[in-house]
């Protein structure tokens, strides 16, 4: 296990895909709309129905709205298929599109085998929140408050407990 | 942007036995405030009350079907809590992983 020293600046994810690189890549950049958490990571107001990454340096990051809005989220920093793609995320701590901001995601395709990929993901340069850093690292990375969860399923055990 | 203010919003509402009880009594589908409260030792103002702050907290909707108001269980506001607790890049990893492993076992398109 790669165990990485804690960064506060930086979040980092890996997770290993049954698939070629050239194929996690493709649904990386290409068909990112089909599997973003739409649902819940969007910022405007509309309703989120599609992503678009434009396969460019300096190309807009971007989700499309049912009402043919769109919301900036960053650009392409660099593109290099299929093995590493930089963006930038500039989406400030109120999820409020920020060209400022500048936060960095690297994503690294690495070939492991012959139908294998290690994806790994860095969202670096977390100090431009400035004094938001840490909650902005904790919503990235985990929240890690489980204290009350934990409080919360006990609640609900007693309530199955006391229903019977 | 479902933030954590929101997310611990829902988990309040849901700290309250009786609001617990109101939302658990949707799981099975739409129901009417009196639906909710029949079997209960509460009120119906009082199941209202409840069910508006499930609303607020993103737990639960509201349709209308022509005089009546059915409540049921927003499937967004437990997806936003599950997110929550994983974090937003192992959630978003997680989803890109089965897109990807579901297009490789795709048949290929011929060249």
């Amino acid at each position: 296990m790669n165990q990485m020293p804690f960064d506060p600046n930086s979040v980092r994810k890996i997770v290993s895909v049954k698939a070629a690189p050239e194929t996690a890549w493709r649904v990386f950049t290409q068909n990112m709309g089909t599997w973003w958490p739409l649902a819940t990571y969007k910022i405007g107001k509309a309703k989120a129905i599609d992503v678009v990454l434009e396969p460019i340096v300096g190309g807009s990051w971007y989700e499309q709205g049912d009402d043919g809005t769109t919301c900036q989220w960053g650009r392409v920093l660099a593109w290099e298929p299929p093995t590493r793609l930089l963006l930038s995320w500039d989406v400030s701590a109120d999820w409020q599109p920020d060209p400022e901001l500048q936060t960095e995601i690297e994503i690294r395709f690495i070939r492991e085998g012959k139908n294998n990929t290690r994806v790994e993901l860095e969202h670096r340069k977390l100090d431009r929140y400035g004094v938001r850093r840490d909650q902005m690292r904790r919503i990235f990375d985990t929240e890690g408050d489980w204290g009350k969860l934990l409080a919360l399923f006990g609640q609900l055990a007693e309530t199955f407990n006391s229903e019977v | 942007m479902l933030t954590a203010t929101q997310v611990e919003r829902a988990l309040d509402a849901l700290g309250d036995p009786t609001r617990r009880a109101v939302f658990k009594r949707l799981r099975k589908g739409n129901r009417s405030v009196r639906e909710i409260a029949d079997g209960m030792s509460v009120s119906r103002p009082a199941v209202s009350q409840h069910l508006k702050v499930l609303k607020s907290a993103g737990l639960v909707v509201v349709r209308v079907e022509g005089t009546r108001r059915l409540y049921e269980v927003d499937p967004r506001g437990i997806e936003a809590i599950r997110n929550w607790l994983n974090g937003f890049w192992e959630e978003t990893l997680v989803a890109f992983k089965q897109a990807a492993e579901r297009e490789s076992t795709k048949p290929r398109k011929p060249q």
